[in-house]
């Protein structure tokens, strides 16, 4: 049990609370803290503040209903594993496997994500100001009404979109800097291994660079549809807003499209002619 | 000395294991000077979640000033007899300038510790063969025939603590903190495929390199075969010991520069070469022929410590990154530290109110190469040969 005193209630906003995870500069267990999140969650509140989190793991897990958790400091591997509901702004950078298995909330980070972003997710947004790793959405699913999103502001790595099956990865390959200022990322936009086993949902990716020799087995370029830009403008008019970007920078370079090419990309590798 | 002794698979470890990976961390102080062991222990601490409490170790490059000359050879030793023997083989074939007890705990806190001796030894002197590699010879001899004596480490001015337990109960056995060194490399286990015991324990270490690694080397029997080729023994039951071997052999005898040597042990795919100049073609491909069997295979990423020709820490991620490593550069631009995580740079920050210039992820398959004396001379996200002179003999 944690006694009252420990959390701190701030007058000003009467439904915040505050949690200090790192009191006499020692971090608490992530247990300790998750706990500290679910208490305050039970008790009503329905904003909850963590100050200067230091990589403690599985913040917010199966969190759900409309709840909004702010981080300082650094969230540790898989923020948001298995949320369904709640919105999670990250004020600094994230390490691996955010949104993990996400079924639906909302994840912001103001700075970069390490690997495997949104591992597995079958629904929520994950807009991430700056880089990525390697094997950003892994396996990202849709089904019926659930559509996961990632919006990328700078740079991935390799094996983005592999093995996806559905939703929508947007990398727009900026540099937003914290003052505000916008460039075009000194970075390839993706490594290698593009949607490798890619059989539904698209990665858009705003460049002028070849990526026909980076394609993973199963994905093709297309060019950009006048019904694709009609879906991704919303979600990319939402990230310019939340980042605080004139939206105008996206007309300055093309996007592009990687779809897969046959929604059963290995189904001739296993008992192809049983099925 | 028998590796079964050594295991403490305690009732209190059987029901706690958090499936995860090793933890590894690593700073260097560009400008040699010498810092404590506080640093390293909060760097690697924060990293609970990646260990069991089956293993941790600490290096450090430059704790014995006094004795700079020798090497420094750290023992883990089962009883007084084969104590004994071992410092009267070693006073025959060679000089032994001091011999004492490595300061631990007392009582210990960590289950049935060994003995943990360093005796800082001269190889006498022969025309015929070198003084390292004399040393690499009396290692591998110890460990291989010697009953009840492992040889942990054997660098001159660095040395490995090591042992079975978690990383803060490690560092506080060995009292990690009131040792001083300009460079630190650190790891807390989480063993998967092998026994966690003493000597299993990271770092692994022959002559001025050590190595902390997180991961598996799937292509183990490929490396041990190649290097029992060049006389060196794998005893240590870990796959890890073969990566350091690798190392002194492509860097110390082979006399190949550092970037040159992660090309060999992570070299690019076949096909990324062929999209590469036919110069670089050449080259790359020459290196993986000649080096086929040096290849790492699996997934792993390792923080190396070096102290010949010039003290180094290299960090570097398989090609495919399978293992996390991120790295951080610090205000003033006089350190750079390597880890598993980010957390163990915001846990600096938090306590110290250390500041970093910049936190940035190598990519996969490319070293991040830091030398005292010279700054960092590769962050790890170059193309293969940029910032390298290559000249390629002959018609290409």
């Amino acid at each position: 049990m944690i006694e009252n005193k420990e959390i701190r209630y701030t007058q000003e906003k009467n439904t915040k609370f505050e949690i200090d995870t790192a009191p006499n500069g020692i971090p608490l267990n992530y247990k300790v803290l998750n706990e500290k999140i679910h208490q305050a969650i039970q008790k009503g509140y329905e904003k909850v503040l963590l100050n200067e989190v230091c990589g403690q793991r599985f913040i917010g897990a199966s969190l759900q209903g409309q709840i909004k958790l702010e981080i300082m400091g650094l969230p540790g591997n898989d923020l948001g594993i298995f949320m369904d509901g709640p919105e999670i702004i990250v004020h600094g950078n994230c390490e691996d496997q955010i949104g993990n298995t996400m079924n639906n909330g909302k994840i912001i980070v103001h700075g970069d994500a390490r690997d495997v972003v949104g591992l597995s997710a079958r629904g929520g947004k994950i807009y991430v100001k700056k880089n990525v790793g390697y094997r950003v959405g892994i396996h990202i699913k849709e089904y019926e009404n659930k559509f996961p999103i990632l919006l990328i502001g700078g740079t991935t790595k390799d094996f983005l979109g592999e093995y996806m099956a559905g939703g929508l990865i947007i990398v727009l390959g900026l540099e937003i800097k914290d003052d505000g200022t916008v460039i075009e990322n000194d970075y390839p936009i993706c490594g290698g291994e593009l949607g490798t086993g890619i059989h539904r949902g698209k990665i858009i990716l705003r460049t002028e660079e070849n990526l026909e020799n980076r394609l993973g087995i199963g994905a093709k370029v297309y060019e950009l549809k006048k019904e694709t830009e009609k879906t991704i403008t919303p979600y990319i008019k939402e990230f310019c807003q939340i980042f605080k970007i004139p939206y105008d920078v996206m007309n300055e370079k093309p996007f592009k499209v990687v779809k897969p090419i046959s929604k059963r990309p290995y189904g001739g590798n296993y008992c192809g002619n049983l099925i | 000395m028998k590796w079964n002794n050594y295991v403490s698979l305690s009732e209190k470890f059987r029901n706690q294991r958090v499936f995860d990976g090793c933890g590894i961390s690593g700073f260097i102080n560009l400008d040699g000077k010498r810092e404590n062991g506080d640093q390293i222990i909060d760097m690697l601490s924060i990293l609970s979640e990646r260990e069991n409490g089956l293993g941790a170790g600490f290096a450090g490059y430059g704790i014995y000033p006094r004795y700079k000359e020798c090497y420094a050879i750290h023992l883990l030793i089962e009883d007084e007899q084969s104590k004994e023997h071992l410092i009267r083989y070693l006073d025959e074939i060679g000089n032994i300038i001091q011999s004492e007890p490595i300061p631990t705990k007392i009582p210990s806190n960590v289950d049935n510790p060994p003995i943990t001796w360093r005796i800082f030894y001269e190889p006498r002197h022969k025309k015929s063969i070198s003084d390292d590699e004399q040393v690499v010879k009396l290692v591998m001899n110890l460990n291989d025939h010697f009953n009840g004596v492992f040889v942990i480490s054997s660098g001159k001015n660095m040395g490995v603590f090591k042992g079975n337990g978690w990383s803060h109960e490690i560092a506080e056995f060995y009292n990690i903190k009131d040792y001083k060194a300009y460079m630190w490399l650190a790891h807390s286990r989480f063993p998967t495929n092998t026994p966690g015991w003493w000597g299993g324990a990271h770092p692994f270490n022959l002559l001025g390199t050590s190595v902390v690694h997180n991961g598996e080397i799937t292509s183990y029997g490929t490396n041990m075969r190649y290097l029992e080729s060049f006389g060196y023994k794998c005893t240590l039951l870990t796959d890890t010991e073969v990566i350091a071997y690798l190392i002194d052999l492509l860097i110390r005898k082979h006399k190949i520069p550092v970037p040159i040597a992660t090309m060999a042990l992570a070299p690019p795919l076949f096909s990324t070469i062929e999209a590469m100049e036919p110069r670089y073609q050449i080259a790359l491909k020459n290196i993986r022929a000649t080096y086929r069997s040096a290849m790492l295979n699996g997934p792993f990423s390792v923080i190396v410590g070096l102290s010949c020709p010039k003290p180094t820490l290299v960090g570097l991620s398989d090609r495919k990154k399978l293992r996390p490593l991120v790295a951080a550069i610090s205000e003033n631009k006089n350190s750079i530290f390597l880890s598993s995580e980010e957390a163990s740079f915001k846990r600096l920050k938090l306590k110290e109110a250390f500041n970093f210039k910049k936190i940035w992820q190598p990519k996969s398959g490319t070293a991040i190469i830091a030398q005292v004396g010279e700054g960092l001379l590769r962050n790890g996200m170059e193309t293969p040969f940029e910032k390298i002179n290559l000249t390629v003999e002959g018609d290409i």
